[in-house]
């Protein structure tokens, strides 16, 4: 510190607000924050119960139904979306492993609040991503907005959601589509903006109005991105949940949690791995019906 | 549907962020050069004129940055214009709102693409029927008019492959299936021949000329292939800089070319297919009735006339108008040096 003995007091160490000063900021702040949740408790309450509902119900029909009902369903699912036979046995064999080591009820779990957080992400953000892509003051709104969501560490998402919705499924919920949505809303955008420029000219020469370019053009020439949007949207909230059980969110995130809390190292193991099964099944089927929805891009004349 | 022509009066197309500004400058005379440089903007379009006939095929000509691209998407405003006026039917284009301007687009013209633009999602079927489709037209009745002019094409059998799965040639033929399904009055077929084979562009031609001669469209063709313009124009202009240097039949421009520029192109034309026997033929009125021993139509084409003179082993042929009555005889050498001498434009300017 030879340097600090020649320079000046305030060059040398940061001269920081003082404390007092960002205790009383933080405090106002928070009370602020807490005041105005408190106030609109009731309205925020309403607004949150169809989650409720609907995560309550598709999480009781997944524990409460039969396995072998619940199984059977999941691969004539994954069938008519991939329509292999590989990925289809990899699936039954992945999830019958799965119910041998004890964790059926924690992945039913599991999938139902990845299956609703994944509806709702895509619900949200394919509006945004449309409008975005329309705009390029939208567009110059919404991206530092979604940096900040990506890079932004996912614990710190639940102290807001927990103080605006208390502990709980739904807070979690909502924590995994705020962390799963930016790469639907982004790529929705990338696919839109990137449709070949001859195809929507000809669009406008035959008169269509915005509305038919977007729906006869835009979209479904955009679905391959978008496609990679919802298959990201998937992955990302699978790694969430495991975050979110920190709130309360129950399943093999709970489970990991436990592990991590008592040192269990096989039970660990035997949750993550779990956890990535549902993801490869999840990947596998979803890209295969993407790359079904192109097949006309396939055969190119020779 | 009777065919309208299209007028095109004193079209300016300066693109920059204040073109308007720039258009009394232009007329006073600066230079497309010295806007660009000294001023940022550039010249597209230079006080065009042309009047498009009704049911025929015009052809505007012209190499690349000449501005014949920019041109035909007047017709339709997808540029809008700078100043100027577009007329179709009595009504300006360059004036209709946003709701007038889609009605127009939907009901009068179809487009062609140079590079096709088709939907990659959708079979040939369901390309064919996009303009009906944006028309609000049920499927019932387009996929019947879509069969047909997909027949009409020649692609019959291919009503369910993708555009993918097509030769180059074969997807021109869906864009010129879907223009047609369109029932427009107006084609406008931007370069829509210039990407495929030579071959298969000259049969495509030919389809463009059959269909037309039933037809009766306003055609407007974009090209920048001379031979192509003079098979196809009715009436023929070339554009250099953004501005018409000239405008006629293909004759015209064939025996008279109005610069060095455009002399340079004309030198290498199959000139036999381009004039007509009323042009080198000997009028009847200085040479009193002709008793030749063959006839052959006023606006039979010399290389034609040729062939059948030398079938016929004579050296003079009878011309004759639409009535079929004698309008003046036609010498062999005449013809024949109208065919293969072309005039030195040197000499002449």
């Amino acid at each position: 510190m030879a340097t600090c003995s020649v320079l000046p007091e305030v060059l040398c160490n940061f001269p920081a607000i003082s404390d007092q000063t960002i205790r009383m900021a933080r405090k106002t702040i928070d009370d602020g924050f807490k005041g105005l949740v408190r106030e609109y408790a009731d309205v925020i309450d309403v607004l949150v119960q169809p989650l409720q509902w609907f995560l309550n119900y598709l999480e009781r029909l997944f524990t409460t139904s039969p396995w072998v009902l619940v199984l059977a369903v999941m691969l004539v699912v994954v069938y008519l979306a991939s329509r292999s036979r590989a990925i289809t046995i990899g699936t039954a064999l992945a999830m019958s492993a799965i119910g041998l080591v004890g964790l059926w009820q924690d992945t039913m779990v599991t999938l139902a609040i990845v299956t609703v957080s994944t509806l709702i992400a895509i619900l949200i953000g394919l509006p945004i991503g449309i409008v975005m892509a329309r705009s390029n003051r939208v567009q110059g709104v919404v991206n530092p907005v979604l940096d900040v969501m990506q890079t932004m560490p996912s614990f710190v998402y639940l102290i807001p959601v927990v103080v605006i919705f208390g502990i709980g499924k739904v807070p979690g919920l909502i924590a995994v589509v705020i962390y799963a949505v930016p790469p639907m809303i982004r790529l929705t955008n990338l696919g839109i903006r990137l449709v070949d420029r001859d195809v929507l000219e000809a669009a406008d020469a035959f008169g269509s109005s915005p509305g038919q370019k977007l729906w006869n053009v835009q979209i479904p020439l955009a679905l391959p991105t978008i496609m990679a949007g919802i298959n990201q949207t998937i992955m990302m909230s699978l790694a969430m949940v495991v975050v979110a059980s920190m709130v309360g969110v129950g399943g093999l995130g709970k489970n990991t949690l436990q592990a991590i809390n008592n040192q269990f190292f096989t039970f660990g193991f035997l949750n993550g791995f779990a956890l990535v099964a549902i993801a490869i099944i999840f990947d596998r089927a979803s890209q295969a019906f993407g790359k079904r929805l192109q097949k006309h891009s396939e055969v190119v004349h020779g | 549907m009777a065919s309208h022509g299209i007028e095109i009066r004193g079209l300016y197309k300066i693109f920059g962020p204040d073109g308007a500004g720039y258009v009394e400058a232009v007329k006073a005379g600066m230079t497309k050069a010295d806007l660009n440089e000294n001023h940022g903007h550039v010249l597209g379009l230079q006080d065009i004129n042309i009047s498009m006939p009704a049911g025929g095929i015009t052809v505007v000509m012209g190499l690349s940055g000449s501005g014949k691209s920019t041109l035909i998407r007047h017709i339709n405003r997808l540029i809008e214009p700078t100043a100027g006026e577009v007329i179709y039917d009595g009504a300006d284009i360059c004036r209709m709102t946003v709701s007038q301007l889609r009605e127009f687009r939907r009901h009068k013209t179809a487009m062609v693409f140079q590079k096709f633009a088709l939907l990659p999602h959708r079979t040939v079927l369901e390309n064919t029927v996009y303009g009906l489709d944006i028309q609000g037209i049920p499927r019932t009745d387009s996929l019947k008019k879509a069969r047909y002019w997909i027949d009409r094409v020649g692609l019959s059998g291919f009503e369910s492959h993708y555009p993918n799965q097509l030769s180059g040639g074969m997807q021109q033929r869906v864009g010129l299936a879907r223009a047609l399904t369109n029932d427009a009055d107006i084609l406008l077929m931007d370069e829509a021949y210039s990407a495929l084979d030579p071959l298969i562009r000259v049969d495509m031609q030919g389809v463009l000329l059959d269909l037309q001669a039933e037809l009766k469209k306003t055609v407007v063709f974009i090209t920048h292939d001379l031979d192509e313009a003079l098979r196809l124009g009715d009436k023929i202009a070339i554009l250099r800089d953004g501005q018409v240097v000239q405008q006629g039949t293909g004759q015209d421009i064939v025996l008279n070319p109005a610069d060095h520029y455009i002399a340079s192109f004309v030198r290498e034309v199959n000139r036999g297919r381009i004039i007509q026997a009323k042009t080198v033929m000997t009028p009847l009125g200085d040479l009193g009735t002709s008793s030749d021993s063959i006839a052959v139509p006023a606006s039979m084409t010399l290389e034609t006339a040729a062939r059948q003179m030398t079938l016929a082993n004579v050296t003079q042929a009878r011309v004759v108008d639409d009535s079929g009555l004698p309008v003046g005889r036609l010498d062999f050498s005449a013809l024949v040096s109208a065919m293969v001498t072309p005039t030195p434009h040197e000499a002449t300017g």
